[in-house]
């Protein structure tokens, strides 16, 4: 009912007398998990349209990225996708590193790795508590799987704090590696967390996959077939749960990927509960990556350059390139043309969000209102990311 | 499988095509009426079905460049997709007949640079505000450009 590549418009569809209301969903709604307002067109509890109005956290990052130099707009990057800090900041370093032909020393590449896979850990964690609460009293109770997400994302922003000093954006990244090293202790407080996580992400799936309620919400809800997932440029565990085996970190490998050895799920059905199973996969992949590196973090410098002293210390030369990051929400892309100053001549943003979001329209209609939550929550959007 | 030489050999037989150094991503530079049918011809012919990016740059006098970044999933292959619209330009054929996700990106292209796309189903602004004056992202538009009515 939903592969069909074209948004349905309400004026074709055959009106049957029954009442049509246009229905306000936002801007400021709980289950949007950020500002977003979706103008639903509904025939009695059914969806026929859907307009996506965005933009209500528009910063224009992309103008502000070119009045700040290269040092200074990592920190400012983890602003974008909120949820995930980590990513957006290693997209940025990364392009300005790969124009420069900086050399990134070994143990940075590595924790860049740890605290990435830590950060969908810990991502996938708030998506899967905020889904549920969504879903609502269903699943028992509602807020419990959120309380018990919520629970295990504070171990990690725990190792966060210990790592950087912060819990939601960290500035940890900077041109030529990381600012911060591990401090004494932390790999055993890692090992520690990540095993706990590890243990209970049965108990979530024991609360979910065996729940009717679940199942009914999720089963067959809000499919993306492959053709309309490529062309709307979806990515992350949306893609792959529409049956594309496409994972920037395997294929593409950056930073030091290539050293470690993960699994990439891949699902067919397309659908709510393909989604929940892919990143059921891949919180337990980013923990087996997060082993391998305490297992074997080589020795030596954290970074390639000295510390921040001054403003102007980064120039890239002329150049441009385009750097992308498998974030928790997708494929996370930073385009940056460098003019040989110390600020960039322009930098785009490419939001996995904004992406994933665009899809909305095209799946939506035929659904009920009460699926445009589970929907919408499927497709953890993060709004910071959506605008930017 | 398909490789990019491949591709390059297939794309150098058109006219006003041209191809920079380098495979990963093959740099295509196109003439603006060919937009379209260029990007039609790389997803229907050669498999190029998913759609990355698409964004502008302002290179002042030398006007608008308009960019999209696009890949074949299977052949793991990259594109991007350049072309000018030449100084004073303001106007490039649409892409979201061909790629979906080419309806919002373009609307942000549109919002930020006022870039009109022909073809598009519902060019209007996505991120500011409609009653917003200006775009942004354009060189000439200053950073502290105060928004009426507010200053």
């Amino acid at each position: 009912m939903a592969t069909d590549l074209t948004p349905r418009v309400t004026t074709e569809l055959d009106y049957a007398g029954a009442e049509r209301l246009t229905m306000n969903m936002g801007p400021q709604h709980p289950s949007a998990h950020g500002v977003f307002r979706a103008i639903l067109t509904l025939e009695g509890e059914t969806v026929v349209g859907v307009d996506a109005v965005i933009g209500y956290l528009h910063r224009c990052h992309e103008k502000l990225a070119e009045t700040l130099a290269y040092v200074q707009y990592p920190s400012i990057a983890s602003k974008t996708d909120y949820v995930a800090a980590m990513t957006s900041e290693l997209a940025y370093v990364m392009a300005a590193e790969r124009i420069a032909k900086i050399e990134v020393p070994k143990r940075a590449e590595h924790l860049r790795v740890l605290v990435a896979e830590l950060q969908r850990v810990a991502s996938h964690c708030l998506w899967l508590g905020t889904w549920c609460m969504d879903m609502g009293g269903a699943l028992g109770g509602g807020a419990t799987i959120f309380l018990y997400c919520i629970r295990e994302r504070e171990l990690v922003l725990d190792l966060f704090e210990k790592l950087t000093g912060a819990r939601l954006l960290y500035g940890f990244h900077q041109v030529g590696g990381v600012r911060y090293d591990m401090p004494e202790g932390f790999a055993a407080d890692c090992r520690q967390t990540i095993d706990l996580i590890e243990a209970r992400l049965l108990e979530y799936e024991a609360m979910l996959e065996d729940n009717t309620f679940f199942l009914m919400r999720t089963k067959g809800v809000g499919v993306i077939s492959r053709q309309l997932a490529e062309e709307v440029g979806i990515s992350g565990p949306l893609l792959r749960a529409s049956g594309v085996d496409f994972d920037l970190r395997r294929d593409a490998p950056y930073s030091s990927y290539q050293d470690f050895q993960f699994k990439v799920p891949v699902e067919t059905d397309g659908d709510c509960l393909a989604r929940y199973r892919v990143r059921m996969v891949e919180f337990r992949e980013s923990i087996r990556i997060v082993r391998q590196i305490l297992d074997g973090l080589p020795e030596g410098p954290i970074s390639s350059r000295p510390g921040v002293k001054a403003v102007a210390q980064v120039r890239v030369p002329k150049g441009e390139t385009y750097t992308r990051v498998e974030g928790p929400r997708g494929e996370v892309g930073c385009y940056l043309i460098a003019d040989g100053g110390p600020k960039p001549y322009r930098m785009k943003w490419r939001g996995a969000s904004f992406s994933n979001l665009a899809v909305l329209p095209f799946i939506i209609p035929g659904h009920s209102v009460a699926d445009v939550v589970a929907i919408m929550g499927s497709v953890d959007p993060v709004f910071g990311e959506v605008d930017r | 499988m398909l490789t990019a030489a491949d591709v390059r050999s297939r794309l150098a037989t058109l006219d006003g095509v041209t191809i920079a150094e380098g495979d990963s991503p093959l740099t295509v530079t196109v003439p603006a009426a060919q937009w379209a049918t260029i990007a039609t011809r790389l997803k229907d012919e050669m498999g190029f079905g998913f759609f990355s990016f698409l964004s502008a740059v302002d290179w002042k006098e030398e006007g608008l460049e308009v960019v999209a970044w696009i890949d074949n999933t299977d052949a793991r292959l990259s594109v991007v997709l350049k072309t000018r619209l030449g100084a004073g330009g303001t106007t490039c054929p649409s892409l979201a007949e061909v790629y979906r996700g080419a309806n919002w990106m373009e609307r942000e292209c549109f919002d930020m640079f006022g870039i009109s796309f022909e073809g598009h189903p519902d060019l209007r602004r996505i991120l500011l505000p409609d009653d917003w004056v200006g775009y942004p992202l354009l060189k000439l538009y200053d950073v502290d450009t105060p928004y009426p009515p507010y200053r």
